[in-house]
């Protein structure tokens, strides 16, 4: 199903100023959502790797449980809220745009 | 280093191989007395989910539905769908009784698990969406060579389908006999019966089905078992963690970081391996084509990593429940000795929970549904291998697309039969190995095959046939090779004294080869078939980002 390069339904598409904005403001926000996602995975870690004993801290003095737990919980349930912030925006704004899109190339 | 290290390698092995408990500690288990109630509930779930597979036949007309249900699955359903394939045997018992043996380590393992879904929201969902039709191998040969790529792309799917395969019926014969007490070759025999039976009649829409009942199932069993955990423990967290610490021999230390991934190149190594192996599993980035569109496939995502994360937390919950429960009670042990060998085995904790906190029936529920969790796994693969022989080699490369739908659909279902026979062949040969090696070749092959040319295909102008082809080579042949010289084959089935390969997983090393080969190759290639694939990239790239010309949902 080779398309034929340069089908003169997407070069429109490419044209049109409303694509080149999707493009950039979708792949800024997936870009910074997945940094902040790794970024805060690995810092983890590292945390775990190279000073374990900071996860390791009582919440409070008289506390069995230690800091490790809110925060790792803390990482499963912000990366889950961030595929809302995603979805929020990908479904919503972008949805809009990229339908603007369809309609104005196929008319 | 070497203690840290066999224990790093049975922890991952025991957390891959997790359907496989033939993997890990658990190696030959001997066969339990038979359990009543865990089969009667079984042949309830059977009962239910073969009228769901003669539904799903009487819907089940052209191909489309048959490898993706016409797209008619709904965001939801297909999160629910997403969530029970990932899941599994594997994270219910494994994790849990990584959390159990080791304290916060195992929540460590359980986070690297999860991290990976923002990720492929992020950067794979949509545009899975918008370029697939029907298979993998239909995005990686979208612009590339269709004869070359997708002979490729549909022997990297059936490699990796077939190992995990084995590894499930494996699995699945050794969870049988120690929970139903029935033989291994009948546990084997029923599933690749039932397995053929919701494929070939019922195609993906029964797949779907099955897959979401045994979700709803497990997320169900997991919050009852954990309510009834906490309420043993008071509903407090604080308990729980209080009477763990004075009853596992770790004492204090189980609140932290232990040894466990104190080594950061296996650790990274593994999550690499996890993270993207599972995005390129066939039987995964199917579930993306059974959705309308991509704002479907996001909301899949968002559902599925909410089930997931959510569940992961109750399985943790439960680990650290049963280092006190389970733990301390002489009847979970071989001979009733306190901190022994566990009844069953390494990965039982959560099994001897539910029957201290439910009693039998709730362990034979719970039995019933790691069960049907094997069955719906086992379901899904055999689909994604029966569509990558009867879409990609037959209809698409032998017949070159003149085919009809009724022999595309008859092949397919030929197919499915033929693996299921394989399947059954392979469990039974497999009865006596240790499987644990095929759990890293699954994962290594599916992140150093399939995933670079997936993500390459994708986001790169400048792949080529050639430069995808030698990529997918290197990291077959490094990924293979890894694996035999890690401890999983090198010392466990050749008996060798060391393994020269130190790390579990192959992933960090053979997936970085096949990217700069397919890189390196891709740059030098001048042919003319490479500037036409080079230029195609525009088209792909509009498509990718707004769907224009792709596969519509609705029925034709």
């Amino acid at each position: 199903m080779h398309s034929p390069a340069h089908n003169p339904v997407y070069e429109r598409v490419r044209r049109n100023p409303k694509f080149q904005e999707l493009v950039r403001q979708r792949s800024r926000l997936a870009l910074i959502l997945s940094a902040v996602v790794l970024v805060g995975y690995y810092s983890f870690m590292m945390v775990v790797a190279f000073a374990p004993g900071l996860l390791q801290t009582p919440l409070s003095d008289d506390s069995s449980l230690s800091v490790g737990f809110p925060i790792g919980a803390g990482i499963i349930i912000l990366s889950w809220l961030l595929t809302g912030v995603y979805s929020h925006f990908a479904n919503g704004r972008f949805q809009e745009l990229t339908d603007e899109i369809t309609r104005e190339t196929l008319q | 280093m070497t203690t840290r290290r066999i224990l790093l390698v049975v922890a991952a092995a025991s957390l891959f191989a997790l359907p496989a408990l033939a993997a890990g500690d658990v190696g030959q288990v001997e066969k339990q007395p038979v359990n009543l109630s865990a089969i009667g509930m079984f042949i309830a779930f059977v009962v239910m989910t073969l009228g769901i597979t003669y539904w799903a036949a009487s819907r089940t007309r052209s191909t489309s539905d048959f490898y993706t249900a016409g797209g008619g699955i709904t965001g939801f359903q297909n999160g629910l769908a997403i969530a029970g394939d990932y899941m599994s045997a594997a994270t219910l018992l494994g994790l849990s009784s990584l959390v159990f043996a080791k304290g916060y380590d195992g929540f460590v393992y359980t986070i690297s698990f999860f991290v990976g879904w923002p990720i492929i929201l992020f950067l794979l969902a949509e545009r899975l969406r918008n370029l697939g039709h029907f298979t993998f191998a239909d995005i990686a040969s979208y612009r590339l060579d269709q004869g070359k790529i997708r002979t490729f792309a549909a022997i990297g799917s059936l490699t990796v389908v077939c190992f995990y395969l084995i590894v499930q019926m494996v699995g699945a014969g050794q969870l049988i006999k120690l929970l139903f007490g029935l033989d291994y070759n009948v546990a084997v025999i029923v599933v690749g019966v039932l397995m053929v039976v919701y494929v070939t009649f019922g195609g993906m829409i029964a797949t779907t089905w099955v897959q979401i009942i045994k979700a709803v199932l497990l997320l169900g069993g997991g919050v009852v078992l954990t309510f009834l955990a906490l309420k043993h423990f008071g509903f407090s967290l604080e308990a729980i963690a209080r009477s763990a610490i004075s009853s596992h021999k770790d004492g204090v230390k189980i609140m932290g970081p232990g040894t466990l991934l104190a080594d950061p190149v296996s650790a990274v190594s593994l999550s690499l391996g996890l993270l993207f192996g599972t995005a390129a599993l066939p039987h995964i980035m199917m579930r993306f084509f059974t959705v309308p569109n991509a704002r479907e496939a996001r909301k899949s995502v968002f559902y599925a990593s909410g089930f997931i994360g959510f569940f992961f937390l109750l399985v943790c919950i439960l680990g650290m429940a049963a280092i006190t429960i389970v733990g301390t009670d002489p009847q979970f042990f071989e001979g009733g000795k306190v901190g022994g060998k566990l009844i069953g085995g390494g990965n039982m904790p959560v099994m001897h929970l539910a029957k201290a906190l439910g009693g039998d029936l709730f362990l034979g529920f719970l039995s019933a549904v790691a069960f049907a969790t094997i069955l719906a796994v086992v379901s899904g693969l055999a689909l994604a291998g029966a569509s990558a022989i009867a879409h990609d080699l037959y209809a698409r490369v032998i017949r070159k697309g003149e085919v009809t739908e009724r022999e595309e659909m008859r092949v397919s279902k030929i197919a499915s039969l033929v693996l299921g026979v394989l399947a059954v062949v392979l469990g039974i040969a497999f009865e006596k190995q240790n499987v644990a090696f095929l759990v890293g070749l699954t994962f290594g092959v599916a992140a150093s095959v399939n995933f670079p040319v997936l993500i390459l295909s994708m986001y790169w102008k400048g792949l080529t046939t050639r430069g995808a082809l030698a990529g997918g080579i290197a990291g077959l042949i490094s990924a293979v090779t890894l694996v035999v010289l890690s401890n999983a084959v090198w010392v466990v089935v050749l008996n060798n004294p060391a393994p020269i390969f130190p790390y579990e997983q192959p992933a960090l090393f053979s997936m970085t080869l096949a990217f700069i080969v397919t890189i390196v190759v891709s740059k030098l290639d001048g042919s003319a078939a490479a500037r036409a694939e080079r230029e195609a990239f525009e088209d792909q790239f509009v498509r990718s980002q707004t769907g224009i010309g792709a596969a519509a949902a609705a029925k034709h």
